[in-house]
């Protein structure tokens, strides 16, 4: 086993900012605006990372897709205690409808080229939520999965994954070579101090094309509108029961 | 003493000379208002007014007579020039996390809450340094940082807002080692009464250190409210400590445990955080958070360094605790057995609670010279039985400085009254030993007559003059840090 682990990070709005549709509705404001690794990446790198401390694996590369930009978060990866980076460049309209699909190919042909063990993912973005390019990529390299990991451990060539599931928790044991994807309770990221920071910038980063992993990036979904949710308005107060019966029948609600 | 004051401001709305308007709708001011604000930042339902009039203190609500939201430095200049021709009161408001009353309405006027104010400005990452508006709080800012290897320390506990902890001289656990605010701002954005906006060193400014001219940041660094609102902050930062090693060790007596961190800090550990609990505290602490640590006075250290360093402090650090019958040390290094070793510290308030429910809490804020702590904790325990008050201690015995956590019937006046008396003497205790009345929390409201024992006349006239020159109408708010002076209030009239 090559004791090399995956990692994939995205580039995401960071999660404090409020987000605003743009006025034509085909999307939300991106530009000028605070950008950094979506949360359950951050939390797929700091499992990979343990693991290395660990001495179970040996090496952690960080994986994004993205336009220039995505390199900044590759950097935050290194700086996390990822060993190097590969940024798969994409941009423009590409960029624009890039999905999991896509991803997910990307990722395959990547985990294949550097003979991965592991493929560590967030479980979902938090700017669309979609939570299937783990699920995705698993299928591609007909890997087993152990997704919303809630605790990873190696043991031997399997590893026991325990999954938060609506019921509670469930664990399983898995073959390696596997993909995870990280929940939210699998660990507490650390935070990259100045010296890693500083460390980081000697990293490499590999810059690699998806056309040359044999990937298409034509989309097959395209996206309409976007709008916002609609707004909240204030309550109104009734005296008494029979007030109240009545504006719900004068709403339409019973 | 309600009766009092709402017969105060009738007779003060006769008066020409300093008079308060106390009717909100007189002169067309709230459509004034509105204009500035718009029609959302300007609320006068009782809710919004109640939410603005108390903080998290034990003082009790004066709501304000209306509550404006400005958006920007300019409307807040703008509500300040409009409250001053119209003699309205001005409440800055942050997050309402004080100790002190400090956001009470105690003349009514108009609170500006600060908080759609709340961006992050020029972050200068190689200069360690970041200006921030009044609704950023510390926590905030912390994360907006998380990913450039710098925070912001200073740590009150509260989640505050950045200016508020400014307003107020905000401290925190982690003094010891990274100062408090008045360590850290570098320039402030305040606005006067008159609605003149001043850079207290000068527009964008951020050496890290000046000799330029009157120190008028730390002027308005602690004044609570009272010298003009604060639309800005610049913060020094500091670098994301490498490795984070946390401990606990009990100690015998008091005297030992303030021996410990008395020789600790003369060894030249740069320790991060020295937290102390007495035995009442870690017997409410176990029964909260049902642990196990012996009922006896105990250090909570935490140590920030490289790797390498760590070593060297926790070692030092732990023969010195040896040496003076501490316990061994318990200790921890990843976050999540960190937070368990010290959540003991981290639930002290609700712990404290917790011994009395259906009680309130008033802390305590006394600092000393290191070297008066064994006495002045061995004297406050003694007075503390006397009293029959129930009031554990938790302190940052590195600064000086502890908590007395009094847990008291709110309902009881006989109980308030042994409170009142026993906090008056606490204070005392603590002037008599060159120390201060308030080390972290604040003048506010209650501790007006103690802040003229501490500083004396001479400088209290001083920060009168200050406060005349600033806020000639006595408008910024009102009753906070200084006494009411005869020509302010009707004290003529009513004897």
């Amino acid at each position: 086993m090559s004791g090399r682990v995956l990692v994939g990070v995205k580039r995401v709005i960071d999660y404090a900012v409020k987000i605003r549709v743009k006025p034509d509705n085909s999307g939300v404001v991106t530009d000028g605006v605070k950008h950094s690794m979506n949360p359950f990446c951050e939390i797929a790198v700091e499992e990979a990372v343990k693991l290395k401390e660990k001495k179970l694996i040996k090496e952690v590369v960080a994986v994004s897709c993205g336009p220039q930009q995505a390199q900044e978060t590759i950097r935050t990866a290194l700086a996390m205690g990822a060993d190097r980076g590969i940024h798969v460049e994409v941009s423009g309209k590409d960029y624009e409808t890039l999905g999991p699909l896509h991803v997910s190919k990307i990722l395959a042909a990547l985990a294949k080229k550097e003979e991965a063990q592991l493929v560590i993912l967030g479980k979902q973005a938090i700017d669309d939520d979609c939570n299937q390019t783990g699920q995705m990529t698993a299928a591609l390299l007909d890997w087993p999965q152990g997704t919303f990991a809630s605790e990873v451990s190696l043991e031997g060539d399997k590893i026991k994954v325990v999954r938060e599931i609506d019921g509670g928790l469930e664990t399983i044991k898995i073959n390696t070579p596997a993909v995870l994807t990280a929940d939210l309770r699998l660990n507490t990221p650390r935070y990259a101090t100045l010296p890693n920071i500083m460390k980081a910038k000697k990293k490499k980063i590999a810059n690699v094309k998806p056309a040359d992993l044999g990937v298409e990036l034509t989309s097959r979904l395209e996206v309409l509108r976007v709008d916002e949710p609609p707004q909240r308005l204030a309550g109104i107060k009734v005296e008494t029961v029979g007030d109240l019966v009545s504006k719900l029948k004068e709403t339409g609600k019973i | 003493m309600v009766f009092g004051l709402t017969l105060k401001r009738f007779v003060l709305q006769q008066r020409n000379f300093r008079h308060y308007s106390t009717s909100v709708c007189q002169d067309g001011v709230l459509s004034a208002f509105r204009s500035i604000c718009g029609d959302d930042g300007v609320l006068l339902c009782d809710a919004v007014r109640e939410q603005h009039g108390r903080d998290e203190s034990v003082h009790r609500c004066f709501p304000p007579d209306v509550v404006l939201f400005p958006r920007c430095v300019e409307e807040v200049s703008a509500l300040a020039k409009l409250c001053h021709r119209h003699r309205f009161p001005i409440i800055p408001f942050g997050t309402g996390t004080g100790l002190e009353g400090g956001v009470s309405a105690v003349k009514g006027g108009a609170c500006l809450s600060l908080r759609n104010m709340d961006q992050v400005l020029d972050l200068h990452q190689e200069d360690f340094d970041v200006t921030v508006e009044p609704g950023v709080t510390r926590k905030t800012l912390n994360v907006f940082l998380r990913e450039t290897g710098l925070w912001f320390p200073v740590d009150p506990g509260a989640d505050a807002s950045l200016c508020g902890m400014a307003a107020t001289s905000a401290s925190g656990t982690n003094a010891v080692r990274y100062g408090t605010m008045r360590e850290n701002v570098l320039n402030l954005e305040v606005v006067l009464s008159d609605g003149t906006v001043v850079h207290t060193a000068g527009r964008g400014r951020r050496a890290r250190k000046t000799a330029a001219g009157y120190n008028l940041t730390n002027l308005f660094v602690g004044s609570e409210g009272t010298l003009g609102v604060i639309t800005k902050t610049t913060l020094r930062l500091y670098g994301i400590p490498e490795a984070v090693v946390s401990a606990v060790c009990s100690f015998p007596s008091v005297q030992d445990a303030v021996d410990s961190t008395v020789q600790i800090l003369q060894a030249g550990v740069p320790i991060a955080r020295i937290e102390f609990l007495d035995d009442v505290m870690i017997d409410a602490c176990n029964r909260f958070s049902r642990l196990s640590y012996p009922v006896t006075p105990t250090l909570f250290l935490e140590f920030h360094g490289s790797q390498h360093s760590l070593e060297e402090q926790v070692n030092t650090t732990e023969e010195i605790a040896q040496s003076n019958h501490g316990s061994d040390f318990l200790w921890a290094q990843d976050t999540e057995s960190r937070e368990r070793l010290w959540k003991a510290r981290h639930d002290a308030w609700y712990a404290a609670l917790s011994l009395r429910p259906g009680c309130k809490a008033y802390a305590t804020d006394v600092c000393v010279p290191l070297s008066r702590l064994p006495q002045i904790i061995k004297e406050t325990k003694e007075d503390l039985i006397e009293s029959r008050l129930t009031g554990p201690i938790a302190g940052h015995v590195g600064d000086g400085n502890f908590h007395c956590l009094l847990v008291v019937d709110p309902d009881d006046p006989e109980e308030l009254h042994r409170l009142h008396l026993f906090t008056d003497r606490l204070a005392r205790r603590a002037l008599a030993m060159d120390g201060t009345c308030t080390g972290e929390h604040g003048v506010g409201l209650g501790k007006r007559a103690l802040l003229c024992e501490e500083v004396g006349p001479a400088a209290v006239q001083l920060m009168q003059r200050v406060k005349d020159m600033l806020d000639p109408l006595h408008l910024m708010n009102p009753g906070k840090i200084l006494q009411p002076r005869q020509t302010d209030d009707v004290t003529v009239m009513m004897s």
